[in-house]
């Protein structure tokens, strides 16, 4: 083990950007429900997260501070009225990730919301789930959100998650000037006021997608979840460079001119890890002793839990974020104030663009939330996700090559992911562009009774949503010159996504140092937690 | 697009009960006061048997037991079928049945039932779910009373599958479009002869089948 004053003096403290040379310690790194500790070559630039920034010290007066000082609106009192017709809309369970400790800071924001609606004298509320096509949340799920007074009051007949598939309960609103849907939640459609309850976990959360998106149906989605759409995207987290977001913004601009919601929005920092894995979020020149000890008895006994049982381990810490801020009003200059709270946390400036880059892939994503990160899933967070994790010019060169760290197992949730079942074993092996798959079976997955059924009845996402995770990695699909995952454990998973595989890392960088040159330049973005890049 | 259909078993697909059910209650409704209550102990004592053979062997049982309607006419039986399926039929409906089928109309499928049970049984379901169709076993009748035979081919097990080609090709629909659903392992090939199939609160059979080919499993309630 090399002497800890070494590794000290290899890098400059304040930055998150180290440059690896012979003496660097080998990296922690988040591959599936395990780790790997690797060497990494000399040269090789490793970006950090920022450490989290301190959260606000009393986040339930930050709330009520924020609701009595909107932008754009009037103070939340001033618009509740006796015997009008409310309705909080709250974001599902995919953000943050992993969940965060609770009282989740959902359940803070309805404390005070409800209590101020009821000295308000509105007593017809409702608590609606932004699912979307996302699956339903289970009541176990739905009580540790809100708490469990909320929980009982209003469920099941007045806190339910959104139903995109209820004949009765779409109402379509007037289409935006680009011919687009707009279709919202009936009851929330009906309300005098809607509250949008937003935990903003990246900067492509909150604002116009919130009710655009989130108590939306297939009709309206589907004119900006689209390969089209997609590959006019630069970056998912830059508004600017988002044609996914300026799609957004038109059926929002459209549900806002129609609706009266007024937003509740709230940024996190990026403390993921806490008590025994808090040494996840350090640079590993920063380990102690006891760190190292800790990384590998953890190492070792993911390594030797069955795959299951190491899911459950792994989900079942959640998160201590801090709420570094609290905005609200009107959909717009609210959401800026988010924006600008989440950059601050989450964006490192890098000189430059890399021709190999590496992202270790961890267990979690934001559709697999106590569940398994299947094949498409791993897709969705290497070549969507974390590619794009950026404000509008990628990490990685065009033509330059992805490594993904991942088992990828061929491993699929029926009861979550019945869908994605069907498109992987079916389609995949048919063809992987996008624009023919959306073209020959989006629709017959869409309309699916069964997938309806599991959908509406079960905690199933959306037939559709299979398609939407491989338009998800479209603009890193048409970006990159080769994928590489690195440790799959079969040759199957990633043939079927068109990628190459090796045993190890080293074979990978091997790999795609023959594909980019032997002077390619090499970055591992060591994720998680939570790190945006701006490449200059 | 082409057109397309939903095949929905009936017995434990969409309603709890199965075919012995619906057997007791005509044979304790048929006749006389008298031939009740002898054909009621007749029927207590014949009924496990029954499920026996229709675990055993389906066609063996249907055969079986269609001959116990010999004799009867053929408006009393449509009059017993509308008493059983407000007294058992309908009690026994899973409650997201009728959502399913409503989906499978939503998405352009016509909605045919297919079971092994007789058609008059099967009528006033039928119009209850509001069904486009329905492949059932068809009763001999003769002077206006039943045989107790069925107009061959029996529908059951693999001839499901022959039914349902047939009505594809008849109907004019896709058969790798179409949509099938069943709980049974005996309509395994039913399913199989689809190009969407779907397993409903399927026996255990059914279940590991279905995990094998990765078909949805849907739990009604």
């Amino acid at each position: 083990m090399r002497p800890f004053k070494t590794l000290q003096k290899l890098y400059d403290e304040e930055s998150q950007v180290v440059i690896t040379e012979k003496g660097s310690p080998p990296r922690a790194l988040f591959y599936g429900e395990g780790f790997l500790q690797e060497d990494l070559p000399v040269g090789t630039r490793v970006i950090f997260p920022r450490p989290p920034l301190a959260g606000v010290p009393n986040v339930k007066a930050a709330i009520r501070w924020a609701i009595n000082h909107p932008e754009g609106m009037e103070p939340l009192h001033a618009l509740l009225k006796p015997g009008m017709r409310l309705t909080c809309v709250i974001d599902d369970i995919s953000v943050p990730l992993p969940p965060m400790v609770t009282p989740d800071v959902r359940q803070s924001i309805l404390e005070v919301v409800l209590e101020l609606a009821a000295d308000s004298g509105v007593d017809d509320i409702h608590l609606v789930i932004a699912n979307a096509l996302h699956r339903r949340m289970t009541e176990g799920e739905m009580r540790r959100m809100v708490g469990q007074k909320i929980y009982d009051e209003f469920y099941p007949d007045r806190y339910y998650n959104h139903d995109a598939e209820d004949p009765d309960g779409i109402v379509a609103l007037e289409r935006t000037s680009h011919g687009e849907e707009v279709s919202v939640n009936r009851r929330v459609a009906e309300s005098d006021l809607i509250i949008y309850v937003n935990v903003n976990f990246v900067p492509m959360n909150g604002g116009h997608k919130s009710m655009g998106t989130g108590v939306s149906n297939y009709a309206s989605l589907r004119h900006h979840h689209n390969p089209k759409t997609i590959r006019a995207s630069d970056s998912y987290m830059e508004p600017k460079a988002s044609a996914l977001y300026r799609s957004n913004e038109r059926i929002g601009r459209n549900i806002d001119k129609h609706l009266k919601v007024f937003h509740i929005e709230t940024s996190l920092n990026n403390r993921m890890f806490g008590g025994p894995t808090d040494f996840l979020a350090k640079k590993e020149e920063d380990y102690t002793e006891g760190d190292r000890l800790k990384f590998q008895a953890m190492r070792y006994a993911l390594s030797k839990m069955p795959r299951a049982a190491a899911r459950k381990v792994l989900n079942a810490i959640p998160a201590p974020y801090d709420v570094t801020g609290v905005f609200a009003g009107a959909t717009e200059p609210a959401h800026q104030k988010t924006l600008e709270a989440s950059w601050k946390q989450y964006v490192v400036p890098v000189e430059g663009q890399s021709d190999i880059v590496i992202f270790p892939i961890p267990f979690i994503s934001p559709y697999s939330v106590n569940s398994i990160l299947n094949p498409l899933l791993v897709q969705v967070m290497g070549l969507g996700y974390f590619f794009n994790l950026n404000r509008g010019v990628p990490l990685v060169k065009k033509g330059g090559v992805l490594i993904l760290l991942h088992p990828a197992y061929d491993e699929f949730d029926p009861e979550h992911h019945p869908s994605y079942i069907e498109f992987f074993n079916r389609l995949l092996p048919e063809t992987r562009d996008s624009m023919k798959l959306e073209h020959k079976y989006e629709k017959e997955f869409a309309e699916n009774p069964s997938y309806v059924h599991l959908y509406r009845k079960g905690n199933a996402y959306h037939g559709v949503h299979p398609f939407y995770m491989w338009y998800w990695g479209e603009n890193g699909r048409q970006h990159v010159g080769k994928v590489i995952v690195a440790g799959a454990e079969n040759n199957h998973v990633p043939a079927l996504m068109g990628w190459d595989r090796t045993d190890t890392l080293t074979e990978a960088i091997e790999e795609a140092r023959g594909f980019m040159g032997r002077s390619a330049t090499i970055s591992l973005l060591r994720i998680a937690p939570t790190v945006m890049v701006d490449v200059k | 697009m082409p057109a397309k259909a939903a095949f929905f078993d009936v017995d434990g697909t969409l309603v709890k009960t199965n075919v012995v059910h619906v057997y007791a209650y005509y044979a304790m409704n048929r006749g006389s006061v008298l031939g009740i209550a002898g054909r009621t102990l007749s029927t207590a004592l014949s009924v496990p048997l029954f499920g026996v053979m229709d675990v055993v062997d389906r066609k063996t049982f249907n055969e079986f037991f269609y001959r116990y309607y010999a004799g009867l006419t053929e408006d009393r039986l449509v009059t017993i079928a509308q008493d059983m399926f407000e007294d058992v039929l309908q009690p026994a409906l899973f409650e997201q049945s009728q959502d399913l089928i409503d989906q499978a109309r939503r998405s352009g499928c016509k909605v045919v039932l297919v079971t092994g049970a007789l058609d008059f049984t099967m009528r006033p379901l039928a119009r209850h779910l509001g069904v486009d169709d329905m492949i059932a076993n068809k009763m001999q009748f003769v002077g206006g009373k039943a045989t107790g035979k069925v107009i061959p081919p029996i529908i059951e097990g693999a001839n499901k599958a022959n039914a349902i080609r047939a009505y594809c090709v008849k109907e004019g629909l896709a058969l790798d479009q179409c949509h099938g659903y069943s709980d049974s392992s005996s309509d395994y090939a039913m399913l199989a002869v689809v190009g969407r199939p779907t397993a409903v609160n399927p026996d255990m059979r059914l279940r590991s089948i279905a995990r094998a080919y990765n078909w949805p499993i849907l739990d009604l309630k």
